[in-house]
């Protein structure tokens, strides 16, 4: 099984040379500590930035400075501002070649769930709905259960929808799947994690 | 045509007015036109519609608005960081409507632009395009959205000249440019008036000409998630 840190490293393996990026809130932001040797990803950050540097050190902390979670951050030479509607407008125009989220609930038919809990606090989707709707590739990396040991993988979300058949890759503490025709493919499981354990612990329909 | 006022109270004489719909610029509290929120807190304008992305924190950018029961709606699309937004709007207070971030920023611009909707993929098959037209190009489904005109624009940037020319710093830009354009009045803050004729005309990100009132102020410029790392 693999941890935060691990299921991060593992979403890394994802990125390619010379690509756009979005990372998402949580797991996601740990990504850019594992992006691989030889591999030049920019890092967008949909307030309206690309080339995300890490964060400032102590006492050059910036207010003008910061990222879609409102954390301070940095700038690197390559580093690029612009407004929210040229943000979106290169989001919503697939000029992103991936985005990496987190998910509450993923359908086999790639429906995502990530915005909404009905009843609960309602905090908005933020960027979430443009960024699935419109990058080259959506992976969500979550937990494969809920606290309770209930799958988080489904044959349909129960929860409202932050996009519908949008996500192509799921990375779990358990392993990786591909939507694909019919349900979710596994690619493969992780460590100490055998094909039927990962099995069981999916509602959604697996293919081979 | 003078556009240079001396203060935020001085630059909305005249522009308030009870039930009016207001654009402002900002993401978070990073950007956002702190001075002219605080007067329109002064003139106790009331029952007012907001478009902007967040609702700032409690005591802090449209919060403080909140806080005096000015707000009658807000249109954003995140708006977690604060909690008597929360009490308002679950006791039927306040009116709430999400946009997609991107919808938000592009309905603002294409407002400002003449531009009374557009087609977007965004929200397709979710609660958002409820009641939305649809239209299929090329094979995909897309809804429409409407472009956003606001009675007045608030809008904080870094430098701006005698003119109105301005120029925003990294990512304080966010919403700024944006909800300029889609005011039919446009007052913003600055940190500096710079003389007309020192910003190269080649730097300059939203000229003048949506700009009508301008005020030079002091800025808290408050951090909402201070993050650092070793050094």
């Amino acid at each position: 099984m693999w941890d935060r840190n691990q299921m991060a490293e593992r979403a890394a393996q994802e990125l390619q040379d010379g690509w756009y990026v979005n990372l998402g809130i949580g797991i996601p932001t740990l990504v850019s500590n594992y992006i691989p040797e030889g591999i030049e990803v920019t890092l967008q950050s949909e307030n309206g930035m690309l080339g995300m540097g890490p964060f400032p050190i102590s006492g050059e902390e910036d207010a003008d400075l910061i990222n879609a979670g409102k954390q301070t951050i940095t700038e690197l030479p390559q580093t690029a501002y612009f407004d929210s509607a040229q943000s979106f407008g290169m989001i919503r125009g697939g000029k992103i070649a991936m985005a990496i989220l987190g998910a509450m609930e993923v359908a086999e038919n790639g429906d995502l769930a990530n915005w909404m809990i009905p009843g609960k606090l309602v905090k908005g989707m933020g960027g979430a709905m443009d960024l699935v709707a419109g990058v080259g590739r959506v992976v969500v990396v979550m937990d494969h259960t809920n606290k309770h040991g209930v799958s988080k993988l489904l044959k349909e979300c129960t929860l409202p929808l932050t996009g519908k058949s949008v996500v192509d890759r799921i990375i779990t503490n358990l392993g990786v799947l591909d939507v694909v025709e019919g349900g979710l493919k596994i690619v493969e499981t992780a460590d100490g994690v055998s094909e039927g354990e990962l099995r069981a612990a999916t509602a959604a329909t697996i293919v081979k | 045509m003078k556009k240079v006022y001396g203060s935020a109270a001085e630059a909305l004489e005249g522009v308030l007015f009870d039930g009016m719909f207001i654009a402002s610029g900002g993401f978070g509290l990073c950007g956002i036109p702190e001075l002219l929120l605080e007067a329109i807190k002064v003139a106790g304008t009331k029952n007012l519609t907001f478009a902007s992305n967040n609702a700032g924190v409690d005591d802090f950018g449209i919060g403080i608005l909140l806080q005096t029961k000015q707000v009658k709606k807000m249109i954003s699309s995140y708006v977690g960081e604060n909690a008597e937004f929360m009490r308002q709007y679950l006791s039927g207070e306040l009116e709430l409507e999400f946009n997609p971030q991107g919808t938000l920023a592009e309905r603002m611009r294409a407002g400002g632009c003449g531009i009374p909707g557009f087609y977007t993929k965004t929200g397709v098959g979710t609660v958002i395009a409820d009641g939305k037209e649809h239209k299929d190009f090329n094979g995909e489904t897309y809804i429409m959205e409407e472009g956003i005109v606001a009675d007045l624009a608030i809008v904080k940037a870094w430098k701006a000249d005698a003119t109105g020319n301005l120029v925003f710093r990294k990512t304080a830009r966010n919403f700024n440019p944006p909800a300029a354009m889609c005011g039919k009045m446009c007052i913003v803050e600055v940190e500096e008036i710079v003389e007309t004729g020192s910003l190269d005309p080649d730097t300059i990100h939203l000229p003048g000409i949506y700009v009508h009132r301008i005020f030079q102020g002091d800025h808290e410029k408050r951090i909402e998630q201070r993050t650092v790392r070793e050094a």
